[in-house]
């Protein structure tokens, strides 16, 4: 039972680092668009393709045997992709209804999504069953006591936590940052600052997206296969961590996201009902927090914020 | 009914300007010019369309009619961001800091759209004006007092080095001796080159500080003339200075 246990923390960590990259997306958007983007789980889902048809259209053979050439441009596939799509949503989906009530943009979200589910489904061949991701990349698992974490769940960890560090120090130093908090805090002062909206808005968008894409391709060599529905199973728990977290927040986003990951883990094998139930405790869980902390675990008093 | 000179271009230039928010039509006729290098004042009661009519000239709001002119060129279609850049800065009604950062990311972002190495410099000036803000540069802009506050607001507006100053009652809530500091500063602004628009309820203040001023009532610009001129003129006296 303790070897189960702690490997299922292994593996909860791991799944955190995963979510973290998505929930960060959801967390940056509200803080400056006070939108939840629905779509942002499908933003992963195509970064995960995009790595995926790199690999298989793009790279040369020779390329492809090369494990540290491969996956940083299956990486950089996923992102350029994630990025496209994410910036096209914005741009014509979102954008026009700025000024519209909350309801339509929030309703639009989830029109997004399920269109591009269903768009990678009709051009990606096969997408709705699982693309095996190549699996021969770094095979050397870590093994610690009775715990085995395999060396992709590593990188995962890894760059998950240096991207978040990154994304803070962006947000708290640099003149962009600090304009997405003004803009998160007081939209019309911001403006009177000579703030682009627009500007800020887009950066938003981009950043969320590379986070995702790199998420969506780590995912693949983790968990060796995709379909057009991986977006949509993780962005749910993406978005449960950001709200969680207190949607708005960094930190809270990434904390969240560990919590989601282990709580997901560890009722797997302690609950009744085990992986079936994953998605009740999840929620039960939020609503618990939401119960007593409205505001999520990090939230409003720090949007955008450490 | 001025003896103010009005030569030359004005720098500012608002015709028979109408603004709603819905169907509320809080501006409906305002119309006044600010020429370069004085400190013109609207006044007015509660309610009277000042605050209304500076967000318009900002870019924040967007005018029904009417046209609003900088350096002659039309302004009221352009964005709030883009009306900064040309050299128009307003410090809002209220203050409107971002509480949660620091004096210092404040006045940085008073700064946004300049790329000059003059930024650090200007932001020393501000210290020097306000030492209390020197003093405590790191804290978060929320934690300081009402005059405190409105002493960064200025010079959040300042870094922008900007041509003309807007400034939404400055003196709100703070105490005659704060009230006269924030006064002399917007003199030393106007000393140092700044065109100065300045909305206020404290009309004794303003007008007392002012070069030229306009009575802003129910939506329309009604009596102007220089401060000294209004200071003396019985309606304004009757209506504004509290006096019978
Ligand atoms: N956001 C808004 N929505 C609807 N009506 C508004 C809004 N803001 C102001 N008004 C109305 O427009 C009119 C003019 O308001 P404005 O704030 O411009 O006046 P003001 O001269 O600045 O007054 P004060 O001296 O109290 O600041 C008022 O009748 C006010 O109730
Ligand atoms: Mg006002």
């Amino acid at each position: 039972m303790f070897a189960t246990l702690m490997q299922q923390i292994a593996n909860g960590i791991v799944f955190g680092a995963l979510i973290a990259l998505v929930a960060l997306g959801y967390t940056m958007v509200y803080g400056i668009v006070q939108l939840i983007n629905f779509a942002h789980g499908e933003v992963f889902m195509v970064g995960a393709f995009g790595g995926l048809a790199t690999y298989t259209w793009v790279l040369p053979a020779d390329v492809k045997q090369i494990w540290y050439v491969a996956l940083p441009l299956m990486v950089l596939g996923g992102v350029v992709v994630s990025v496209l799509i994410s910036l096209a949503m914005e741009r014509i989906a979102y954008r026009p209804l700025r000024n519209a009530p909350r309801l339509a943009p929030l309703i639009t979200a989830l029109g997004v999504s399920v269109f591009l589910q269903e768009a990678v489904r009709l051009f990606y061949p096969n997408a709705t069953s699982a693309q095996p991701f190549p699996a021969t990349f770094i095979t050397t698992p870590l093994v610690i006591g009775p715990v085995t974490v395999p060396a992709s769940g590593i990188l995962l960890v890894a760059v998950s936590i240096v991207l978040a560090i990154l994304l803070q120090a962006y947000v708290n130093r640099s003149r962009m940052g600090r304009a997405m908090r003004a803009t998160a805090q007081d939209p019309d002062t911001a403006r009177l600052m000579g703030i682009n909206p627009d500007r800020v808005i887009v950066v938003t968008f981009a950043i969320g997206a590379v986070l995702a894409g790199v998420g969506g391709v780590l995912y693949g060599v983790y968990i060796n296969n995709i379909d057009n529905q991986i977006g949509f199973q993780n962005g749910v728990f993406a978005f449960t961590a950001a709200v969680l977290g207190g949607i708005g927040s960094i930190r809270g986003a990434v904390i969240g996201s560990f919590v989601i990951g282990l709580v997901k883990n560890l009722a797997d094998v302690l609950l009744p009902g085990g992986t079936a139930y994953d998605y009740v405790w999840i929620f039960v869980l939020l609503i618990v927090v939401l119960v007593f902390a409205p505001q999520g675990l990090f939230g409003e008093a720090e949007r955008v914020r450490a | 009914m001025s003896d103010t000179v009005q030569t030359g271009k004005p720098l500012l230039e608002v015709r028979d300007l109408c603004v709603a928010y819905g169907a509320i039509e809080a501006v409906r006729s305002v119309s006044f010019t600010v020429q370069a290098g004085q400190i013109v004042s609207l006044i007015g009661s509660n309610g009277a369309g000042k605050t209304t009519t500076l967000r318009t000239i900002s870019g924040l709001l967007r005018p029904r009619s009417g046209q609003i002119l900088f350096e002659g060129r039309p302004i009221h279609t352009q964005p709030a961001h883009a009306i900064l850049g040309m050299g128009v800065a307003h410090c809002p009604e209220g203050r409107r800091l971002f509480p949660k950062m620091t004096v210092e990311e404040n006045l940085l972002l008073g700064a946004y759209t300049r790329k000059d190495e003059g930024i650090a410099e200007d932001v020393e000036r501000v210290y020097d004006l306000f030492p209390v803000l020197g003093e405590r540069r790191g804290n978060k802009a929320g934690l300081f007092s009402g005059g405190e506050q409105q002493m960064l607001a200025i010079g959040r507006a300042m870094m922008s080095r900007p041509r003309l100053l807007m400034l939404d009652e400055p003196s709100m809530g703070l105490s005659p001796i704060m009230t006269q500091r924030i006064f002399d500063t917007i003199r030393d602004l106007q000393r140092l080159g700044t065109t100065v628009l300045l909305v206020e309820q404290n009309a004794l203040a303003a007008l007392a500080q002012s070069d030229y001023a306009h009575v802003v009532d129910l939506g329309r610009t009604t009596i102007e003339g220089t401060g000294h001129d209004l200071l003396a003129d019985q309606r304004v006296r009757d209506a504004y200075l509290g006096e019978n």
